[in-house]
């Protein structure tokens, strides 16, 4: 039924995106640092992936980022037993299944790499979700190690002058933490440099992600889902910058020379929500299969987003916005505006909504979102029922008959 | 008892009240989630604060805005708000809490019909110095909203009066509890419930002088004898079961205390009376035992819980918890391993709009209490 079957092998290679074994050596290379800090005599810290990374960066801190490690639970399929584990610990299984998997994987040092690093110190940023800082109150008391909690007020209509105040004062605060955590005197100048670094790849990342503006598209979201791993991680440094400079070489190349991700894309679709790492390969055939190409998706440009608020004369206030007006930090009436945008710059045709039960924040509201964004810009939309990282929370026939009949009404509204 | 009628009517029916004091009055009603509504504003500004609490009945017109996955009282509410009962309300407060709410406030903005909606974005710690200048900023700042919703003008003489209002209402709702900690026969826990639930809804003047009669009559009443039962307390968020604690008295048990939203978490902590009133209504929420949304310290919430269970000389813990609720979930294995470290024995019953079926319930409260 997969559409894979049918390609010659030379087209199914030349479809292959050539940088993947490099980010892959990057990757390793970046968790054998992290795993043998200690021994370098480096800090680590456990941060959130919307969390301001820059001035660990600029004070030679390695950042870990526990949502990633739960990524790659998720995608080892390894979800389903850190979950129940963390449940015989008595956490419900109605929370986040990042949050299950890191708090019981903590416990057994278990998952694909045998467990993160121990922090020396926490760092949690509440723009993606309240859920964070219940995780990290959890896991700072494990470790009985500090923790900072970065706080950037919700935007419902406004990003309040009051708030923005308070924001950038976090970022004074953030530095002094640091100076005791790392026992030296801050580095402005370094920081600049790193938060500059930071908005030279989100700007190449938003380059990246805008090549499937073109016509059939030269990626899909899932291969954005798997080339975030360095955003998230890794931006603020110059790795991250060149790494993304080469993608976007081999991106352009591709436009350049016609290649499609998906053969015979017929269908551009809008991916929104975290990705369900489990089962990338089978949804990622599955679409392919009827000619549909997830051109775009909500999740991946989250970051790159925040790389509009760029501001050289003032970085930190830049960066207080940035990480303020994240996607998943503002309402569902700015959410629409959003996605409006995308719908009509990557010519979307359908929206397909994962409804995860493990974000509530990123999850809630994607009914009102998936009606307005029927009846006002006309765009079918689906809703598929899943889990990012617990397995037990996926149908594979009920979202294949979904997909299938979304993909026939895609089909009907373009022959009509 | 006489003084407990006016109480019981009010909690069995808060939307008849509320839409008959409306009617009498004019004055607005405002309704809210969550006991981080700063509801001296709303008094100051002539105005009703209205505590939302959901429904019992089923789910059906919430389901087109709200996953299965959220809590009954987000799914309850918002069904009341579609189902037309709450079209007395003139406008909502929505402070930032949790995941739910905060969705849930985008949603009812959009979808519920009440004309004004005002989101407190509260800091998410209140240990801070600058998250209790932004605090006391975004409380300044709800005044100042609020004045312009209501068309009115919040004077600095009203807000005095109001919080000097709130003191009355908390300290006698204090004194409530204290009597009965000290003699629990003294007032039915479902009764004591009923005043805690019309405090968050009545008219808060009428209430403030209806809380003194009570403690009034309490204090020449007869307590009943309740000796041979155990002492328990209530932890968790927000109870709408009343039910539960006849169900407890005859398993044998009786509550003391709670750490509740609509319990102790509402009244606790007066606010002072000297000084800038926004800041000490601010100073008051950065120091009452916090809610789990938000963050006092790594160990405040555990401490508070040791420290109550002990001065209500509880044998024991019940945990209320509303089904798919984030924040209380996930503070409750660090809760338990608190009160296992103290020799507190402690058991969980989660609850979503329905309590589980009532013998499976008798049958697990039994067994608590009987090994207690
Ligand atoms: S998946 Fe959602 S709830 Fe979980 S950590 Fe991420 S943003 Fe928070
Ligand atoms: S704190 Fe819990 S019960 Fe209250 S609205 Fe949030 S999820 Fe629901």
């Amino acid at each position: 039924m997969t559409a894979v079957n049918t390609i010659t092998p030379s087209a199914a290679d030349e479809r292959k995106i050539q940088s993947v074994k490099r980010m892959k050596e990057i990757m390793t290379a970046y968790y054998i640092d992290a795993k043998t800090a200690a021994e370098n005599n480096k800090k680590v810290a456990w941060i959130t992936s919307g969390g301001p990374v820059e001035p660990l960066i600029a004070m030679d801190v390695i950042p870990v980022y526990p949502e990633n490690h739960g990524a790659m639970i998720g995608a080892a399929k390894m979800g389903i037993d850190l979950c129940e584990r963390s449940e015989q610990m008595g956490y419900a299984r109605d929370l986040c299944s990042y949050a299950r998997a890191d708090i019981a994987c903590a416990t057994v040092d278990g998952g694909p790499i045998g467990g993160l690093p121990r922090p020396d110190f926490l760092v949690c940023c509440n723009n993606i979700c309240g859920t964070v800082l219940k995780w990290y109150e959890v896991q700072a008391r494990y470790f009985n190690v500090p923790l900072f909690i970065f706080d950037t007020p919700f935007i419902h209509t406004e990003f309040s002058i009051e708030a923005q105040k308070y924001v950038r004062r976090q970022f004074e605060e953030f530095f002094v933490f640091l100076e005791e955590q790392c026992g030296r005197r801050f580095d402005g100048d370094r920081f600049e440099e790193t938060a500059r670094l930071s908005y030279e790849a989100l700007h190449l990342w938003q380059d990246i992600l805008d090549t499937t503006t073109k016509r059939p598209s030269p990626m899909t979201a899932f291969d954005a889902f798997t080339h975030l791993a360095l955003i998230v991680t890794l931006r603020g440094t110059r790795t991250a910058v060149d790494y993304y400079t080469q993608l976007r070489e081999e991106m352009l190349g591709r436009v350049a020379r016609g290649v499609a991700m998906v053969p015979r894309e017929e269908h551009r679709l809008l991916w929104d929500n975290l990705p369900i790492w489990y089962r990338m390969r089978w949804l990622s055939e599955t679409f392919a299969s009827h000619n549909a190409s997830l051109v775009a998706d909500t999740y991946t440009s989250a970051w790159s987003g925040m790389g509009d608020h760029f501001d050289d004369k003032d970085l930190v206030g830049a960066l207080a916005s940035s990480y303020a007006n994240i996607y998943i930090n503002i309402s569902i009436d700015r959410m629409f505006e959003s996605l409006k945008k995308k719908i009509q710059k990557y010519e979307i045709d359908g929206l397909v909504m994962h409804s995860n039960r493990s974000c509530k924040p990123y999850s809630f509201g994607q009914y009102d979102l998936q009606r307005r964004v029927m009846d006002e810009l006309g765009v079918p939309a689906l809703v598929i029922e899943a889990d990012m990282v617990d397995e037990r929370a996926f149908s594979e026939a009920q979202v294949d008959t979904r997909i299938e009949a979304f993909v026939e009404t895609l089909r009907q509204k373009r022959v009509s | 008892m006489r003084e407990l009628e006016e109480f019981r009517r009010v909690a069995r029916d808060p939307y008849t009240y509320a839409e008959s004091l409306k009617k009498e009055t004019g004055r607005p009603i405002i309704g809210s989630f969550c006991s981080y509504a700063p509801e001296e504003i709303v008094v100051a500004a002539g105005a009703v604060p209205f505590r939302i609490f959901g429904t019992r009945e089923n789910i059906t017109r919430a389901d087109a805005h709200l996953q299965a996955y959220a809590c009954s009282l987000a799914r309850g509410s918002l069904e009341e708000a579609l189902a037309g009962k709450l079209k007395f309300l003139d406008g909502t407060i929505f402070p930032h809490t949790c995941d739910t709410i905060q969705r849930l406030s985008d949603i009812w903005r959009l979808n519920a019909g009440i004309p004004l909606h005002w989101d407190v974005v509260l800091p998410v710690k209140l240990n801070t110095e600058s998250a209790r200048d932004y605090l006391a900023g975004v409380i300044s700042k709800f005044r100042r909203d609020m004045e312009t919703g209501l068309g009115v003008e919040i004077g600095e003489d009203a807000l005095i009066e109001a919080v000097a209002l709130f003191n009355r209402i908390r300290g006698n709702l204090n004194t409530l509890y204290e009597m009965r900690r000290k003699s629990p026969g003294l007032i039915d826990a479902g009764d004591l419930h009923a005043v805690v639930k019309s405090s968050m809804v009545m008219d808060r003047r009428d209430l403030a002088a209806k809380l003194e009669a009570l403690v009034e009559a309490l204090r020449r009443t007869e307590p009943r004898d309740v000796d041979g039962l155990h002492r328990l307390f209530l932890a968790g968020g927000v109870c709408s079961h009343p039910e539960i604690y006849s169900l407890l008295e005859e398993s044998g048990g009786v509550t003391v205390w709670d750490d509740l939203c609509t319990g102790t978490r509402y009244f606790e902590g007066l606010i002072a009376e000297s000084g800038d009133p926004v800041a000490a209504i601010a100073d008051r929420y950065a120091i009452r035992a916090a809610c789990p949304a938000k963050h006092a310290s790594l160990v405040s919430r555990g401490d508070h819980l040791i420290r109550a269970v002990r001065e209500s000389r509880a044998r024991g813990v019940i945990f209320l918890f509303l089904k798919f609720c984030d924040p209380h979930a996930f503070d409750y294995p660090y809760l338990k391993s608190s009160l296992d470290e103290a020799g507190v024995p402690s058991m969980v019953l989660e609850v979503e709009e329905q309590l589980p079926p009532e013998g499976q319930l008798r049958t697990r409260l039994e067994t608590f209490v009987s090994l207690l």
